[in-house]
């Protein structure tokens, strides 16, 4: 892992974790294209993983272009293993059913728009540009995955049983979104980054009004499972890139 | 090799009339100057300067409306065109012109009505009037429909479905 000592490594993390999270999701999300269980969902899910890959490459290609070594966002995506990797644990979760899909992208999108918003803020202008662009999008994600919890939540007898399961599956990888102690704290004080107290009280303040909504229980857990932001991730990572990187590793250096 | 002149290069405003030939490729009625995403035209000596601002982020459409709008350019003469992305401000929809709008209107695609993009909360009920029998007893079925910046919309007066440009 690249060394803390200066910002310009601390910058290329935070880069990498915001790239990383978006990719790792867009492809989990993408699993689901071809088997969603409805057409409109099946459609509504490829496409925010479109949103989120774009996102991806803005955030990648600005992660190379800082690192200075030459990468760019597809060899960033393409060549590095999962150690090297820096996104959220939450994103890794397998996507077994479509609840625990919904929830997960909840409990994303919810830390993903007030921490663009946030960002659009930043004395480093091509990041407050990056999430200009992006914030609109997820605007629309968070919107879509809010009215899902509250309508599966408050559904059937059956839709609320998968959701207030997964939210409990789900709970303990919140806490990674929401820390800041990894991060070179230059960052914060540069106003690079914003204070992320306020991020976690609007994701917070967020997620328990449309648990009520959606009569789901908040967990009481206050547990944290974390690694993912220092690339230490759980066994489901390596499957997703053997998947995601196989045409890299089967062709190395393989080029449209 | 001397710079050519001035006079020998063509006017920005023959450049604008030019870009107005490229198609959106995936909505062809509609060109790239229509939807806002070519922001400026500078000479720099002997080299254009073409800012472009991306739509979506993911959208696909991007690498070939670059492509497109150089090999337009280069069949008019233009030698030496550099493309600038330009990220800020953000593409947004309010920057779809007049005919932009009545151009998809005609095509079956409802233009967007500004003011209305998602701020994360709850989702605002925007009156949509359907592209073929022009009734405003319109649905939304899906706020994601073919493309990541359309909707799918249902018409409940002719009962066909269309898709809903959104704001952005």
């Amino acid at each position: 892992m690249a060394s803390k000592n200066t910002t310009v490594s601390g910058l290329f993390e935070f880069l990498l974790q915001m790239g990383d999270s978006c990719l790792i999701l867009s492809h989990r999300n993408s699993q689901w294209c071809g088997h969603g269980p409805a057409l409109e969902e099946d459609i509504a899910i490829s496409n925010i993983s479109l949103d989120l890959i774009g996102q991806t490459q803005l955030w990648l290609a600005l992660a190379g272009e800082v690192e200075g070594a030459g990468r760019s966002a597809d060899d960033l995506a393409y060549l590095r293993d999962a150690f090297d990797f820096c996104n959220l644990l939450l994103v890794e979760r397998p996507n077994d059913d479509y609840g625990l899909t919904l929830v997960r992208q909840f409990l994303f999108d919810a830390w993903h728009l007030p921490m663009l918003k946030g960002l659009m803020d930043s004395t480093d202008k091509r990041i407050a540009e990056i999430a200009e662009k992006s914030v609109k999008e997820v605007a629309y994600h968070l919107e879509r995955s809010s009215d899902l919890v509250i309508r599966l939540g408050d559904g059937s007898a059956e839709s609320h049983r998968r959701m207030q399961t997964s939210l409990d599956e789900l709970w303990s990888y919140t806490g990674e979104m929401l820390e800041y102690d990894d991060l070179d704290p230059l960052l914060i004080s540069e106003g690079v980054v914003p204070d992320g107290v306020a991020i976690a009280d609007a994701w917070n303040q967020h997620v328990t009004q449309v648990a009520k909504l959606a009569t789901l229980k908040i967990p009481d857990s206050d547990f944290v499972r974390r690694g993912g932001k220092n690339g230490i991730h759980s066994e489901h990572l390596g499957f997703v890139l053997a998947q995601m990187q196989f045409l890299q590793r089967a062709y190395p250096g393989a080029v449209w | 090799m001397s710079l050519p002149n001035a006079d020998d290069r063509p006017s920005t405003d023959q450049i604008w009339s030019w870009l107005h030939d490229v198609p959106d490729p995936e909505i062809p009625v509609v060109s790239v100057v229509d939807l806002g995403i070519v922001r400026k035209l500078v000479w720099e000596h002997d080299t254009l300067v073409v800012s472009v601002t991306p739509t979506y982020s993911g959208c696909p459409a991007t690498a070939v409306i670059n492509e497109d709008i150089e090999s337009r350019l280069r069949k008019e003469g233009i030698k030496k065109i550099r493309l600038e992305r330009r990220l800020s401000p953000a593409w947004n929809t309010a920057w779809i012109s007049e005919s932009g709008r009545q151009k998809l209107l005609d095509y079956g695609i409802a233009p967007p009505v500004e003011g209305t993009g998602a701020c994360g909360l709850g989702r605002l009920r925007i009156t949509v009037c359907c592209p073929r029998c022009r009734s405003i007893e319109t649905e939304n079925v899906s706020q994601f429909g073919s493309t990541p910046c359309k909707a799918a919309y249902r018409c409940k007066t002719c009962l066909e479905p269309f898709d809903y440009f959104k704001c952005l």
